[in-house]
């Protein structure tokens, strides 16, 4: 298929449809609406579902019963609207039923603004509802991204039973450039939905999907089952791009957004003789931890560039575990770094060293 | 010695729709009543094998454990929200909730209301017994104007908590609902009016006729703190004069017959 110059929002949301998506449910929140509105369009087009729910908490819940129906499902939405859904995410996770989230970030705290942001990843990737959880987390950084590990994600959710989320920001949401979607997928069949899907107990034993033991020595055993999944995907799932790494002495670190700001930087930053280098994470969980302890026996110091106060920054250090020293720069509130600004801290990292 | 004359005839006979459990429920509960009743008519219809319940948060919360039939147990209040995502990719399917009074008219409103907008065409059944039976007895957004609970302990105080919701009259103005009625389990002909609703219901949903809600006021003797027996008198003498029964919508389709 040809590259088309597609926006983030519709890219994601047309991607999921070719990945086989066969439910929407969603509320209206910007900067990431014309997902929503996309769906609303196409789906119907293709006698699929699409509902627009009454709140992003009904949303969540909408999806959580087509996910136990057995169908590919998913909800997009922005930071105000993912923190309501985190009761029917702790739930869906409890429950392991598999469903895809698109979060396309925000600055705030509270209604913050409608600014492009990264200040979610703490909540994100380290759970964000009650319980010990942890979705597969995904963060693009083109539009290109956003359609491939969109589509990626149905895949996951599937294989693990798991939420996926994709992590990008209003940036990327917004933003128009030239991309390639991939080739449409039929939906499910009825009959190919998997067994224990709920779909009327027809010559089988009933399908029961909960996430409520009350039994505690039953409920350990949930959660030691969770965490098996989660080491197996630990093992299996982690994904980063590297850039001029080789023969770096000191390597940024950065994700989606910031990631792509942070390579114009380094591009002038070498320009100027710095051997420096760039870590994109795509896997924020499960978290690169083992390349970036390695990678701090290789440069001399870290540089960890994010759109929040420092979110990433912790598990980056816990993958240097005090090697070289990490330092941090970050806007927030919805402020973009300039390119200028990263290759200013760069600058004092190199000279910080050197001294 | 058999009587050669006397012939062997099945009167009562636990339906295929429930399973062989032993209930969590209290003595004198009229839970048991209630999934006996979705279970006969369930039975009669013939749907166990095309039929997804929703089961709440509260005191059925273990709902599933009681039918025979695919489950899923909601969050809190949610039922109708998760209903919803199961039937659209269900249609051809029988969804139902399962929801006491503080699952749906207190964290639920919003989830129950716009289910009944939409014209979701899914059926509830609520049950109203004016308390929070599962936490040990609080007040519901149904106790009684000066009923007592662990939470009202002067009992409930209309200048302090304000009136109790009166969901039928309410989703009934609501242009998506099709059948919306009120019975009660108080007494065996209440108890056989509420199953013939309760297979209206369900036949309202087969037809595809809109969403369908069958209220039935229930008895909790734990927490209402009197005897099984007193707690059904209770239905009749307090319930029912601020919850009166009775068809509050019902779809034209329906009265034609």
């Amino acid at each position: 298929m040809a590259k088309e110059l597609l926006k983030g929002n519709d890219a994601f949301a047309e991607a999921a449809i070719r990945a086989g998506c066969e439910a929407y449910f969603g509320y209206p929140i910007t900067p990431q609406t014309e997902a929503l509105e996309h769906m609303s369009k196409r789906m119907p087009e293709l006698r699929r579902v699409f509902l627009q729910a009454e709140s992003e908490v009904a949303a969540i819940n909408m999806v959580y019963g087509a996910a136990c129906a057995g169908v590919r499902t998913m909800t997009s939405s922005s930071s105000p609207g993912i923190s309501l859904m985190m009761e029917g995410l702790s739930y869906i996770a409890g429950s392991e039923v598999p469903v895809v989230v698109v979060n396309v970030m925000r600055g705030g705290p509270g209604l913050g603004n409608i600014a492009p942001s990264q200040a979610d990843y703490n909540q994100m990737v380290k759970g964000g509802g009650h319980g010990d959880y942890h979705p597969i987390v995904l963060a693009p950084a083109t539009v290109q991204e956003m359609i491939d590990l969109t589509v990626e994600a149905f895949d996951l959710a599937e294989k693990y039973r798991t939420i996926v989320a994709i992590l990008a920001d209003g940036s990327l949401g917004q933003i128009m450039e030239p991309a390639e979607l991939p080739p449409m997928q039929p939906v499910r069949k009825l009959k190919d939905r998997p067994s224990w899907a709920l779909t009327g107990a027809k010559k089988r034993d009933p399908n029961i999907i909960s996430s409520i033991y009350i039994d505690p020595v039953e409920e350990e055993k949930v959660n030691l089952r969770l965490m098996a999944k989660k080491a197996e995907i630990e093992a299996n799932e982690v994904r980063f791009r590297e850039l001029l790494l080789d023969d770096a002495e000191f390597a940024v670190v950065a994700f989606g957004t910031a990631g792509r700001i942070a390579q114009s930087a380094i591009t002038e930053a070498r320009a100027e003789g710095i051997k420096v280098g760039l870590m994109r994470p795509i896997s924020l969980f499960p978290f690169p931890y083992e390349r970036i302890h390695q990678l701090a026996d290789e440069v001399k110091a870290m540089l960890v560039v994010e759109m929040n106060g420092g979110q990433m920054l912790e598990d980056v250090r816990l993958g240097v575990e005090g090697k070289v020293p990490v330092s941090f720069y970050g806007r927030m509130g919805g402020m973009v770094p300039m390119p200028e600004e990263v290759l200013e801290e760069i600058q004092k990292l190199a000279r910080s060293v050197k001294n | 010695m058999t009587n050669p004359e006397m012939v062997e005839s099945l009167i009562y006979e636990k339906p295929e729709s429930l399973t062989d459990i032993g209930t969590h429920y209290c003595p004198g509960c009229t839970h048991g009543i209630s999934h006996r009743l979705i279970a006969e008519v369930i039975d009669e219809m013939g749907a166990r094998e095309d039929i997804i319940g929703i089961a709440p948060v509260g005191c059925a919360v273990f709902a599933y454990n009681y039918f025979n039939m695919d489950f899923a147990e909601a969050a809190h209040g949610r039922a109708p929200a998760m209903a919803t995502g199961v039937k659209r990719v269900n249609p051809d399917k029988v969804v139902f909730t399962y929801q006491g009074d503080g699952d749906l008219a207190s964290i639920g409103a919003a989830e129950i209301l716009h289910a009944t907008g939409r014209g979701e065409n899914i059926t509830v059944i609520f049950i109203n017994n004016a308390i929070y039976g599962m936490t040990g007895g609080q007040m519901a957004p149904t106790t009684l104007p000066g009923q007592r609970t662990t939470s009202t302990p002067l009992g409930r105080d209309i200048e302090l908590h304000g009136f109790p919701l009166r969901m039928c009259e309410i989703l009934s103005q609501m242009d998506g609902a099709a059948y919306i009625v009120r019975r009660s389990l108080h007494d065996v002909a209440h108890i056989r009016k509420a199953k013939k609703a309760l297979r209206t219901a369900f036949e309202v949903q087969r037809q595809g006729l809109g969403f369908s809600m069958v209220e039935l006021l229930s008895s909790c003797p734990t927490n209402w703190n009197i005897t099984a027996e007193d707690s059904l008198k209770w239905i009749e003498t307090h319930m029912i004069p601020t919850y009166p029964l009775g068809d509050y919508k019902v779809h034209a389709a329906l009265s034609v017959k």
